[in-house]
Formats: C-alpha cells, sequence, structure tokens
C-alpha cells in the first residue's frame, strides 16, 4: 500500500461553513485514519478480515456515538461533526464505517432513544468507548426490503421472554457484544430487545464469499429458544417506526459517508491523470480525462451541499424521513459513478489493491442496497410528494 | 513539571507559496494554517514527560493574531493545560523571542521547548534566543529527553553518531523529528479543549530588528537531462555554461 497522500476537494469553500471544531475533528480523524487505518486496510480487504485492534482507536476518536450526549460517555456533537466523522471513515473504506455507523446509530442512539435510564447507563458508555460492541438485526432471510413482514418473535414467560428466529446480513454480528434485535411480541407489535453473547441458545455464524464490504465482518443471528431478561426489552418503542427511527440517523451518515468515498477516488485518479504520461503527455491533458475529472468534482460539490444542507436540518431537528433517502440514494448513485470512472481513469492500475478505486466501487455495491435499496428510496421521494405508496 | 511549549503556525505543507504583489508578505488567501510540525512533537513530548511522572503541567504559548487560535484550541485538544497567546504579528525572531523571555521570566518554568525552526521561514532562532535572554541553558535539535530530578538527559544526533548532553533545569530545548510520534487529538481531548483557559495579553515592547526586504520564489525546476555516457564533452560543457558549477 502506497503512502495516503489524499486531499480533499472543497471546490466551493465549504469548509467557511464549519466551526473551527468541525474542522479540527474532521482533520483529527483525518489524520487518525491515515496512521492507523490506510497502511492495513488493503491487505485486512484482501483477506476479507475486520482489523478488530482499530476498535479502541475508534472509540477514542469519537467515532461511536459522537452526537448522544456526553453524561453517557459520548460526544454531545452535532449532526454535521457526526457526518464528517463517517465521511473521514468512508473516506478510507465503508466497511469500516459501516462498522461506526451501525455501532453509534443502529445500536446507541436505539438505546438512547428507546431505552430506560438503566439500559443507558449499563450499555452506552462501554459502546461509546468500544470496549462492547453492537450488532443491529433488523434484516430476515424472507425479509429484506418489508422488514415489517419479520417472523422473529418472543413469548412472555413470566420472569423472562423467550426469543425465537433468525437475522441475516448482520454488521459485526460475527464479533457483537449485544445484538439489538427486533422482533414480534405475542400480538404481533414489533419491540427492540438486548441480546447478549453467551446467553444460551443464541449464535452468530459469519458469511463468508463476499466481494462488498469485505474488511466488515457480516453474519447471522440464530435465535434458538433464548431466554432473555425482561429488563432488556427497549420499554419506550413500538411497531416499526423504531428501527425505521435509527435507519434515518444511519442512512444521514451514510449520505455523508459515501462523500468520503468519492472524494478519495477523484483525488487518487485526478493526481494518476496528471502523473500518467501517454502519447508524450500526461493523460489528464486529454479531453475525454478532463471530462470525467471535472463532472466528478461538480458532482462532489453538490454531494457536499446536500449533506451540509440536510446536517443543518438534522441539528434542528427538522430534517424529514423523505430528505434523508434523498439524500442517500443521490450520494451514493453519485459515488458510485465516481468510482466507475475513477477505476477507467487509472487504467489497469484501476483493478489493483495499490489504489484503493476497485475496493471502493465493490464496497458501495452494498452500501447501494442496504439501509434501505436505492430502488425503495425513490419509492420513499415518490410517496412524499404524491402522497401514493407505491412499494405495497 | 512545570513546561512551556512555544508554538507557531505555519502554512500547510501542501501549500502552493505565492507572494503580495509587492513580493514582501506570503499570500495567505485560501492558505491553511497547521501548528508548526516541530512544535507538534514538543507538546506531546511534554504531555509524555509528565504522564511518566504523573504530575505537572503544559503551557502553550504563541505570539500571533486571532488567526491562531485554532491551532491552540487543537494544542489544548491534544492535552495542553492551558495557553497563552500574545497578540501582535510575529514577523521578527528577536521580537517573538524577547515576548516569550518577557512572559516565562516571571513564570518559572522547569523546561521549555521549541522546535528545530519554523518550517516556513526556518529561522532556527527563536529557541536560542529565548536561552539567552533567559540566561537558560539551551540544547538545539534534539531526538530524546529524560528528566530526573533536577537533570535532563537529553540525546542529539550528530555527523556519525548520536551526543548524549546532561543539563540541570531550568533549561529549553529544541525539538526534532524522531522526538516522538506527534498526538492526534481525541474526541475526549477536543471536548475538553473547550473550556481550558486561553489568556491573550498585549505584547510587550514593539522592537523588531529585522524588516523583509523582499521574497522570491525559486526558479522552476528543470527538467532531467540524460547524457550519453560516452560524450563526457557534452557532460562537461553543460555543467559549465548551463549549471555553472565548474
Ligand atoms: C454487507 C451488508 C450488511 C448489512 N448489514 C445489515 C445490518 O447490520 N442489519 C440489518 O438489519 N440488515 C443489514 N443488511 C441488510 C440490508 O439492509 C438488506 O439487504 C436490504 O434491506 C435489502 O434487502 P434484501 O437483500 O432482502 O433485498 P430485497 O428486499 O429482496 O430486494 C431485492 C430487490 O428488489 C427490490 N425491491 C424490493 N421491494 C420492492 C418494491 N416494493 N418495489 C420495487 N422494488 C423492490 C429491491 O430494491 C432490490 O433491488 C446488510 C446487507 C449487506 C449486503
Ligand atoms: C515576513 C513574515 C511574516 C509573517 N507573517 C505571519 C502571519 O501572518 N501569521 C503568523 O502566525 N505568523 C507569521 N510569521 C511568523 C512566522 O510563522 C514565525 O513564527 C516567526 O517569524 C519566527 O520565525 P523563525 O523562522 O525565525 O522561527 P524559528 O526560530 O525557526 O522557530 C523556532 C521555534 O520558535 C518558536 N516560535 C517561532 N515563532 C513563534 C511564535 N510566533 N509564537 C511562539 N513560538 C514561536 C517555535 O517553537 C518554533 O518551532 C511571519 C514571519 C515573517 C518573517
Amino acid at each position: 500500500m502506497r503512502t495516503d497522500n489524499f486531499e480533499a476537494p472543497d471546490y466551493y469553500l465549504l469548509d467557511e461553513l464549519l466551526t473551527d471544531e468541525h474542522k479540527l475533528i474532521r482533520d483529527s480523524v483525518r489524520a487518525w485514519v491515515k496512521k492507523e487505518i490506510s497502511p492495513i486496510i488493503e491487505d485486512y480487504a484482501q483477506r476479507a478480515e475486520f482489523p478488530r485492534h482499530i476498535i479502541k482507536g475508534l472509540g477514542e476518536i469519537g467515532a461511536f456515538g459522537p452526537a448522544l450526549p456526553a453524561e453517557y460517555g459520548c460526544g454531545g456533537m452535532d449532526q454535521i461533526t457526526y457526518g464528517l466523522i463517517m465521511q473521514e471513515l468512508e473516506r478510507c473504506d465503508s466497511g469500516i464505517r459501516s462498522t461506526a455507523s451501525v455501532q453509534g446509530s443502529l445500536v446507541m442512539y436505539p438505546i438512547y432513544k428507546y431505552g430506560s435510564e438503566e439500559q443507558r447507563k449499563k450499555y452506552l458508555p462501554k459502546l461509546a468507548s468500544g470496549e462492547w460492541m453492537g450488532c443491529f438485526g433488523l434484516t430476515e432471510p424472507d425479509h429484506g426490503s418489508n422488514p415489517g413482514g419479520m417472523t422473529t418473535n418472543y413469548k412472555d414467560m413470566g420472569d423472562h421472554y423467550l426469543l425465537n428466529g433468525a437475522k441475516m446480513w448482520i454488521s459485526n454480528a460475527p464479533f457483537a457484544d449485544i445484538a439489538v434485535v427486533w422482533a414480534k411480541n405475542e400480538e404481533g407489535r414489533i419491540k427492540g430487545i438486548i441480546v447478549e453473547r453467551g446467553m444460551e441458545g443464541f449464535s452468530t455464524p459469519e458469511t463468508h464469499n463476499k466481494w462488498s464490504l469485505r474488511a466488515s465482518a457480516t453474519g447471522e443471528l440464530v435465535f434458538d429458544n433464548v431466554k432473555v431478561p425482561k429488563e432488556n426489552l427497549l420499554p419506550n418503542i413500538e411497531g416499526l417506526k423504531g428501527p425505521l427511527g435509527c435507519l434515518d440517523s444511519a442512512r444521514f451518515g451514510i449520505a455523508w459517508g459515501v462523500v468520503g468515498a468519492a472524494m478519495d477516488c477523484y483525488d487518487s485518479a485526478l493526481k494518476y491523470s496528471l502523473q500518467r504520461e501517454q502519447f508524450g503527455k500526461p493523460i489528464a491533458s486529454f479531453q475525454l480525462q478532463q471530462k470525467k475529472l471535472a463532472e466528478m468534482v461538480t458532482e462532489i460539490t453538490k454531494m457536499q451541499l446536500l449533506v451540509w444542507r440536510l446536517g443543518t436540518l438534522k441539528n434542528d431537528d427538522r430534517a424529514s424521513t423523505a430528505q434523508i433517502s434523498m439524500a442517500k440514494r443521490n450520494n451514493v448513485e453519485k459515488a458510485m459513478w465516481i468510482a466507475r470512472e475513477a477505476r477507467q481513469i487509472h487504467g489497469g492500475m484501476g483493478i489493483t489493491g495499490e489504489y484503493p478505486i476497485m475496493r471502493h466501487m465493490m464496497n458501495l455495491e452494498s452500501v447501494v442496497t442496504y439501509e434501505g435499496t436505492h430502488d425503495i428510496h425513490l419509492l420513499i421521494t415518490g410517496m412524499d410528494i404524491t402522497g401514493i405508496s407505491a412499494f405495497r | 513539571m512545570k513546561i512551556l511549549v512555544c508554538v507557531s503556525q505555519v502554512p500547510d505543507t501542501t501549500t502552493k507559496i505565492t507572494f503580495t504583489p509587492d513580493n514582501k508578505s506570503l499570500n495567505t488567501a485560501g492558505v491553511q494554517f497547521i501548528i508548526n510540525p516541530y512544535d507538534e512533537l514538543g507538546i506531546t513530548k511534554a504531555l509524555e514527560l509528565n504522564e511518566q511522572t504523573g504530575g505537572g503541567t503544559v503551557t502553550v504559548i504563541t505570539i500571533g493574531g486571532v488567526d491562531t487560535e485554532p491551532n491552540i484550541r487543537k494544542a489544548l485538544a491534544m492535552g495542553a493545560d492551558d495557553a497563552v497567546r500574545i497578540d501582535a504579528e510575529p514577523t521578527d525572531a528577536f521580537f517573538v523571542a524577547q515576548q516569550i523571555a518577557n512572559y516565562a521570566a516571571s513564570q518559572n518554568f522547569d523546561l521549555i521547548f521549541t522546535g528545530r525552526e519554523s518550517i516556513d521561514y526556518n529561522g532556527g532562532q527563536v529557541g536560542g534566543m529565548i536561552a539567552e535572554l533567559m540566561n537558560l541553558p539551551h540544547v538545539n535539535v534534539i531526538t530524546a529527553i529524560t528528566v530526573n530530578g533536577n537533570t535532563g538527559t537529553v540525546e542529539r544526533d550528530i555527523d556519525g553518531g548520536r551526543e548524549v548532553v546532561e543539563v540541570t533545569t531550568p533549561f529549553l530545548v529544541s525539538a526534532q523529528k524522531d522526538l516522538c510520534e506527534p498526538r492526534i487529538p481525541n474526541m475526549r481531548g477536543i471536548m475538553t479543549a473547550r473550556t481550558k483557559p486561553l489568556q491573550v495579553i498585549a505584547a510587550n515592547g514593539s522592537e523588531k530588528r529585522t524588516e523583509v526586504a523582499q521574497f522570491q520564489a525559486p526558479a522552476p525546476k528543470s527538467g532531467v537531462k540524460f547524457i550519453d555516457p560516452n560524450n563526457m564533452d557534452e557532460l562537461v560543457s553543460l555543467l559549465h555554461n548551463e549549471a555553472k558549477v565548474l
């Protein structure tokens, strides 16, 4: 792996819209990523292994729940800070960002938002530091885009709940200490329940042979008559709006994160095109390559503006689910397009691990599918503007 | 130990340097300023020394305008306890050294760090001047330091080897690369930096001993020329007429 000389494009001087503290955090995360993750990421991705030794550092840099309150060991920062951290992690690798997104938005956020004070105190500080890692179990083998159809369920046994079912495609599952699991109660209502590693009947087999998010561990959650203490139920939420609320927060982070992946592809392509000579001159001097580069930086600038505005809305608690869907969908699509164009600019070198492009490109194939597929987000916008749902 | 670290801010290393039309100052439009990398080493080492003994304080001082405050906050986020900014334009090394010496005179620091040089103007003068003004022992360009009681043991790389110097507190050192790995601020550091004290003091006196007459950008590098090994005459002629080194 070559040294990470990434420089971020800021064509519209958007740094001027950030506070000094935003920039300090972003630059610190960027420096930390360059030092700790960039040198090893290619190797871990090639071996399809999550670099577990970085978890403590991720906690220290503030990647886990930075926008949750400081009294629970979190950062107490704003939403733009959260977005910038996700951008910097995904600038290196979507898999690393996924681990942080899941921990912060899908595990810590529901415990904070829907949990009891005892649950917050028990779990949040340890999750913020990375001492404990969590995962989020919503998707099932037969219920992906339609999570409301889930069959995982629990029964009230008097002094405990009895949980049965299976979840699939769960990020962090193979090493997670706890899982926030969405399951139906005896009335068929969806509730959140915290399952801990070591509970009898709970196992987390790893999903192998992925061509995408190779540096992130994915697995199943299998519940075979798992006895879960009653105090592990999240008391303050019922119905699909529980998991969907978490997804709003995570999708917001993804919309920022993929800006990072896009910037990395662009930066690498720009530098490569200035160095690589064909026909006696740098390939950057050919119009076709300039068109690609110019369009890339244009799209990145639009992506940056979109998430910045979304961040200010979210800071005021005014970002709607549909607005977040639009940003997730648009930015992932543009990042994928940028990765493909950048891949071509690198010629044959673009398919090797010498450059991050192909890794980003493959990673984004998961990002476009998880947290609501590309199609589903389009249908959310469609429903929002017409008032008619087209997905049922 | 009570440690003072002198911190200057310099243009980011990737900056494309241009000058104002009169060629008397750096064109700062769009330039990102960072903490002088050698000063980051000083901050880090100061923190490490105190962490080893489990006590003491680290103060950072900058001579500069309000635009230096984001970098001062960064120094606090790295772990420094408090900061002083002397509100003046730092355009002259003697002036800077005198301001720092004035401030430090009443503070009883055990140890003062500067960088070996600022990576922008590369004067390499401020540290030596502060030491002289305060009558302190000065060891420059150091790559290792330990302090035991009142005795500091300091290492410097010298031609073909290494010099180990013993020195008694209070003393001043200037940091060289390899002294340590610069610390990256973490979330907790950034959160606590918000409320750490940053004292702004007016400059004392205004004597500046130098004035920049003009800056010039270096001539653009010419490309590499390949010369046939059998054609030594051409090589000699190029070295003589073009490179003008013979
Ligand atoms: C690497 C990875 C990590 C993941 N991590 C997690 C995790 O941590 N936790 C978790 O709960 N889940 C996770 N997921 C699961 C992810 O959220 C689902 O894959 C996603 O919701 C899509 O579900 P599905 O794969 O079953 O596809 P399906 O829902 O079967 O969709 C297949 C295709 O049909 C389309 N489609 C479906 N319904 C409609 C409709 N009504 N109208 C039009 N088109 C439609 C979709 O857009 C898609 O193109 C992860 C997935 C991956 C790949
Ligand atoms: C023409 C000119 C214009 C300048 N304009 C600006 C400006 O606009 N904004 C700005 O911030 N700086 C400005 N500087 C200051 C410059 O960045 C240096 O800080 C200062 O000139 C000392 O330079 P030096 O190379 O002699 O320092 P050196 O002697 O090489 O520095 C060695 C060490 O001394 C300490 N030190 C140096 N300067 C300072 C300082 N200012 N405060 C605290 N410790 C210090 C540091 O520890 C540094 O590592 C300007 C300098 C010049 C010559």
